[in-house]
Order: structure tokens, then C-alpha cells, then sequence
């Protein structure tokens, strides 16, 4: 059994969404010439956002159902795929915009890709612009069981354990459904805490500072000890930060409980109970010994779930693996640890 | 509890002033008035204290009021008896975190940062041998801090150049390379201690709630402004440039290098300057102070860390007599050979300090 948790279907532009808008909003897209709302978190040409194997002659990757199944699932010989839409629908400033883009989009994905691949499963994607209208998108799709998650961005407009975003997370919780916070950005906040980098480089790179600060969020306010059943996964996020920033959580615990008197467990046994995290990009050493040792520092087996990340180029070949991770934890990782994090994932097939 | 070392290098001791009135003594009248009616307006909210309220006054040790009055860290007599005798600090850098670094109104902040330059010099190191100061700048004004680093080369009461970790631009951009310049030319090491009000939030997803939020955010600002320097070329255009990260947090290091190592080698199309991998930037012209030291639940998993960063780039530090100080007696609870001990306390600061 071997699921993959990180496929990003590409989304042509706005037309290919058309279908799916009220015929008003279709109209005022055409009308402004709002064409594309591909967004700067993951720019068409750069060498990351699609690998060369998997860059068709024009056009942006992974625009088909059947690419994806022959590309990804095929490839790497994976049982089932979810699928994270990275169309930049969170960065509309308008309540109502980023709604009705939001909607098009996640009926799109079920339609040019679950109906048309029996292994593949989607998030739904939503706009925190407005979290009322987020929940209205969670309850309208939540009945198909092939949604198994709702998906953010981890460059929020405000940290995502502030409670204005708690009716999210009551309604992921209500209908099964786990909490993704993919890499990326809203952009309401510049990449950094200094400000705007010069680089892309460093726009990715900082997907890493931006997570790190989610899971502190998350901690602090409480998230966890509310919803206690709730599942947050961490999507292209690496994972090689999280134990120094769980030591340093646990530092500022001990010392400043008094400011979260419900923090009544350790950091780390949150994450070991209810965050888990891709496998891809695995930023991992390249000496085995090591990884070995940063292993025994996470202190479970079951934080990683497989992932390729495709169509992105964060390896070559077919070997999603880095070195070091086989056997009975490579099982865990592809299968077990994968049906643990999506309570929907165990139901019959849908 | 292990045996002390002979020799204690404390890279991190802040000392305050009673009030501004302190620093009158260099200050034109223009600004002792100045600061009276407006103060030293910065990216922030409130005329005293920080937008997260510090877990107790001052952010500082419940113990270190000085027996004569006035805040913790204020008092020489009293900083040499609780501190430099008792815990046997043989060389203490001083990193004045006063209103001056980051003033909105730039004239006001050159004027702030050269007195309390003036008041280490003159109130602190030169009553006490052990001690040595770092040249406080106005960093949002970077020809300014040309001339404040141009003003003590050469003073061998000064050991570094010093910076706040949140600058408004991150901290590698073009705008700040005339202070990387200038600290290349007297031979200075730069140091980068942890807060400062960018103007932006202390986050990339927003302001969070809690105090505890930002003291653990401060490793991710952090390991942003290195990602900066490294990225923007300043370690490939000034090869000798020491830089100390001071209160940042290191445990993070292993994992951001390899990240910026394996990005990089995706995205290097994008950075023709860089000449060497991002990681090697970082080995040769990087060091760490120690506090604030993580507490995983297995100590050991520590001395891992200090292992891959290795012993020759960490460097112990008090945080005298901020609240979350680290003892020197309590610093290594895991395993460590003589020898990497003794770098860890004095030998790894007196080669990036030039100290005798």
C-alpha cells in the first residue's frame, strides 16, 4: 500500500475554471481580463516548479488526470494520490472573488480528476479572506468522501492558531476531514519576518521559518487541547526543523506556561499525536549515521507520510525516497502512517 | 553540575542605563530635548516596553536589582559581584539592547547609538578590565554606521559591530552592505543579536498572541536573516567577515543548511554569484552563542548538534541578566571532551574576537 500525499494538478488559467463560475462572475472575469491567478509562490519557469521529465512542450504540467496517473501514480507505483491545487485563489483580496474562485476550482479538480481516476482524492481549498464563507465551502463539499482534507497556506494572514480561524477547524473536525497548510503564501505578509527577499530562493527557503511559526501558533493557542481529534498535516514543509523547534518550544513552555495555562501536554507529544508531515522535500543529510540519530531525535516513526511532490523537481528519477528511509519504515511511511493521519482514507471506497 | 572552567568568555551581558538621562553626558542639547517631548519613536506601539509583555520586568532576573536601586544590569559594582566574580567571567562583551538601533528618525538614532558607545567606553570598560563593548549602530541608516564603526576602529575597547536580528529589509540586501564593508575594514566581527521592530510582523503569517510566540520566533527570524546574507553574496564579497548570531537559537542550523544547500542546488541558476554552496558560506564565516539553550528531553541530542555545527562555532553566553540567563555551570549537561569544552567557553570567542 503506498498513498501519495503531495500531487499539485495544474490549473491552465481562469478559462479552464469558466465552467464552473456563475455565469456573472464568468462574465466579470472576461470582462477585466482576469486571465491566470497563477500566483508568485511557485513561478512557471523556475527549475522547482515542474521537473524537466515531467514539463510538457507548452503549457503548464500536469493539466490532465491522465498525466498525473501515468506520470505519478504509475511511476512511482502508488495506490492512491491527493491532490493539493495550488491555483493562487488565496491571494484575491475579495470576500466574494476568492469564494466563488475557490468553488470553481475545487469542482473542477472533482471533475477533470476524481471522476476521471478512481485512485486519486482532493482537498478542499479555501480562502481564509472570509472564514464564515471557508465553512459554507467545507459544508458543501464535505458529503464526497473523496475530499479528505482542506488545504491553507502556510504564509497566513494572521498565524493560524488565532481563533477568528477555530469554525475551520470545528468543521474539518466535524466531517473527518484533516487540516493541510501546504507551502506557500498568501502573500498578505512578505515572505520573511525582515521583510521582501530579493530572491526566489529565499522565497522558498522561508517556507520552512513560515511552518515552524504555524506549529508554534497552533500550540500555543490552544488548537490541539480544543480539538483534540483534529489531524493537521504539513504539506511540502520538510520535517528536518522539527525537532530543534520542538527542544526550544518545549524551553519557552517550561518557562512561559503561565501564558498558556492550557498547554497541559508537551510539544512534541502534540505533534506525536496529532501533526504529521510530508516526506518531499526531505532536507535531509546525506550522511545515513546521521539521519539515523535525526530519526531518534523525532521520537516516532508514524510523523512521515509519503509524498512526491510532483509535478515539482525535488528529485530525480523514480526514487522518492532518500537515502537511509527503507524496509518496515518506508511501509509506514507509503501505507500505515498515511490511513492513521485521513480518517476518510479507511472508509470503503467512496 | 560539572566543574567550572578557568577561563569563561561571556559573548552576551547586557547592561542598562538608570534612565536616559544616562547617556546626556554625549548628547547635544538638541536631543536630550528631542527625546523629552517624543521620545525614540520606533516600528512599535508603546512609549515603554515591546508589543509582548515580558514575562517579568525588564525581561530580566528577579535577583539582579541592584542593591543601590535602579534596574537589573545597571549597576557595574553590582554586575561584577553577582556575575563576572561569581560565575568566573574572565571576558564579558557588552550588547546594550537601549532605545537607539532601529529609531525611526535617523539623525536621532546616530546621535543615540554614538552616546551609548561613548557611555560602554567610558562608564563600563574603563572601570572594568574584563569587560569589552560592541559598537552599537544605526542600521536602517547604513552610511551612518560607516562613520559610527569608522569612529572606534582600531579602539580595542570595542569587539564587534552590532546589529539587531530585525531589520526592515532583510538583513543581506544591498542597502546594509556599507556596514559589512566598513566592519571588513577595521577587522571587526559582526554580530546579529536577536530582536529589533523590522516594522513588519514578527511573523510571515502575522503578529501571533503570546510572548512565548515571539521568543520562540526569534529562531526563524533568525535563520531568515542568514538565508539573506548568505543568498545576497555578502560572505562571497567579503570572504574574511566574522558574523556572530547572538541569542538566535542554533539547533536550527543543521537542518536550514541543508535545506539551503538542496535548494539552492535546485534554484542556482537564479544566484550566479555564489561561488561556493550555501552551507560553505556558512562554516567559514558563521558562529553561534549558546543561549538560549534548547532543552530537548534528551540531553545528548544536544551534543549532537554541537557536533554537526561543530565545537570551533559555538560560543558560550549569559544573557546576564535577562531572565532566561544560562549558567556556565549548567551549559554542557551531556558528554563533551576537555578540549571542546574549552573552546566552547573561552578559546572559539578569543580567535573571533582576537581577544589575548
Amino acid at each position: 500500500m503506498q498513498i501519495d500525499c503531495d500531487i499539485h494538478p495544474g490549473t491552465p488559467g481562469t478559462a479552464a475554471l469558466f465552467a464552473y463560475l456563475p455565469q456573472a462572475w464568468r462574465e466579470m472575469s472576461e470582462v477585466r481580463g482576469i486571465t491566470d491567478l497563477a500566483s508568485i509562490n511557485y513561478p512557471d519557469n523556475t527549475p522547482l516548479t515542474a521537473r524537466a521529465d515531467w514539463r510538457p512542450a507548452s503549457g503548464r504540467p500536469a493539466t490532465t488526470a491522465a498525466l498525473i496517473g501515468a506520470q505519478c501514480l504509475d511511476a512511482f507505483g502508488s495506490d492512491l494520490g491527493i491532490l493539493n491545487p495550488l491555483f493562487g485563489i488565496q491571494t484575491l483580496y475579495s470576500d466574494d472573488l476568492a469564494a466563488v474562485y475557490a468553488s470553481a476550482l475545487n469542482d473542477w479538480t472533482r471533475a477533470e480528476f476524481l471522476e476521471r481516476d478512481k485512485r486519486l482524492r482532493a482537498s478542499i481549498v479555501v480562502s481564509l479572506e472570509n472564514i464564515e464563507m471557508a465553512v459554507a465551502e467545507i459544508e458543501r463539499l464535505a458529503a464526497d468522501r473523496r475530499f479528505v482534507q482542506v488545504l491553507v497556506l502556510a504564509g497566513s494572514a494572521r498565524p493560524l492558531g488565532r481563533r477568528n480561524h477555530w469554525p475551520l477547524y470545528e468543521a474539518c473536525v466535524r466531517h473527518q476531514l484533516a487540516l493541510a497548510i501546504h507551502a506557500g503564501s498568501e502573500l498578505r505578509n512578505p515572505p520573511t519576518a525582515l521583510g521582501w527577499p530579493s530572491y526566489y530562493l529565499e522565497d522558498y527557503v522561508a517556507n520552512a521559518q513560515a511552518f515552524q511559526v504555524q506549529l508554534t501558533s497552533l500550540f500555543a493557542e490552544g488548537v490541539f487541547n480544543k480539538f483534540p481529534t483534529l489531524r493537521v498535516v504539513m504539506l511540502e514543509s520538510g520535517w528536518t526543523w522539527l525537532p530543534p523547534l520542538l527542544w526550544r518550544m518545549s524551553k519557552y513552555w517550561h518557562g512561559l506556561r503561565f501564558e498558556i495555562p492550557w498547554a497541559d501536554r508537551s510539544p512534541a507529544e502534540v505533534v506525536r499525536d496529532q501533526v504529521r508531515f510530508s516526506l518531499t522535500p526531505a532536507d535531509a543529510p546525506a550522511d545515513p549515521a546521521r539521519l539515523q540519530r535525526l530519526f531518534e531525535h523525532l521520537g516516532s516513526d508514524e510523523l512521515l507520510l509519503f509524498s512526491t511532490d510532483y509535478p515539482h523537481a525535488q528529485f530525480e528519477g523514480a526514487e522518492a525516497y532518500p537515502p537511509g528511509i527503507d524496509g518496515a519504515l518506508r511501509d509506514k511511511i507509503g501505507g500505515a502512517n498515511v490511513l492513521a493521519a485521513y480518517p476518510r482514507l479507511n472508509e470503503a471506497a467512496p | 553540575m560539572t566543574e567550572r572552567p578557568a577561563d569563561i568568555v561571556d559573548c552576551d551581558i547586557h547592561p542598562a542605563v538608570r534612565s536616559m538621562a544616562d547617556l546626556d553626558p554625549w548628547l547635544e542639547r538638541r536631543w536630550i530635548e528631542h527625546f523629552r517631548q517624543y521620545g525614540a519613536l520606533r516600528n512599535q506601539h508603546y512609549v515603554a516596553g515591546g508589543g509582548y509583555h515580558k514575562s517579568q520586568p525588564n525581561a530580566s532576573r528577579r535577583d539582579a536589582y541592584p542593591p543601590e536601586g535602579g534596574p537589573q544590569g545597571s549597576s557595574l559594582p553590582f554586575l561584577r559581584s553577582q556575575h563576572l566574580d561569581q560565575n568566573g567571567i574572565t571576558v564579558g562583551i557588552l550588547n546594550p539592547l537601549i532605545s537607539s538601533q532601529g529609531v525611526r528618525n535617523l539623525q536621532h538614532s546616530a546621535a543615540l547609538c554614538r552616546a551609548i558607545n561613548h557611555w560602554q567606553a567610558e562608564r563600563w570598560v574603563d572601570s572594568e578590565p574584563r569587560l569589552r563593548a560592541s559598537i552599537v549602530v544605526p542600521y536602517e541608516d547604513p552610511e551612518a554606521s560607516a562613520v559610527e564603526i569608522g569612529r572606534w576602529a582600531g579602539d580595542r575597547r570595542f569587539a564587534q559591530v552590532l546589529l539587531l536580528s530585525r531589520t526592515s529589509f532583510p538583513t543581506g540586501n544591498k542597502r546594509y552592505w556599507p556596514i559589512f564593508a566598513a566592519a571588513a575594514e577595521a577587522n571587526l566581527p559582526v554580530g546579529i543579536h536577536a530582536f529589533g521592530n523590522s516594522g513588519w510582523p514578527v511573523s510571515s503569517a502575522g503578529w501571533p498572541s503570546f510572548y512565548l510566540e515571539e521568543m520562540v520566533g526569534h529562531a526563524q527570524t533568525s535563520q531568515s536573516g542568514l538565508v539573506s546574507l548568505v543568498v545576497e553574496g555578502v560572505f562571497e564579497r567579503w570572504p574574511a567577515l566574522k558574523l556572530v548570531l547572538i541569542e538566535s537559537g542554533f539547533t536550527w542550523a543543521p537542518a536550514l543548511m541543508a535545506r539551503l544547500d538542496r535548494d539552492w542546488a535546485i534554484l542556482k541558476s537564479e544566484v550566479p554569484h555564489l561561488r561556493l554552496k550555501p552551507s560553505e558560506y556558512i562554516r567559514r564565516n558563521v558562529w553561534w552563542t549558546s543561549q538560549p539553550l534548547d532543552e530537548p528531553d534528551n540531553k545528548r541530542w544536544l551534543g549532537d548538534i554541537f557536533s554537526w555545527l561543530g565545537w570551533d562555532r559555538l560560543m558560550f553566553s549569559s544573557d546576564y541578566p535577562h531572565w532566561d540567563f544560562d549558567d556556565p555551570a549548567r551549559a554542557i549537561m551531556f558528554p563533551a571532551g576537555d578540549d571542546d569544552r574549552a573552546r566552547f567557553f573561552a578559546a572559539n570567542a578569543r580567535f573571533v574576537y582576537g581577544f589575548a
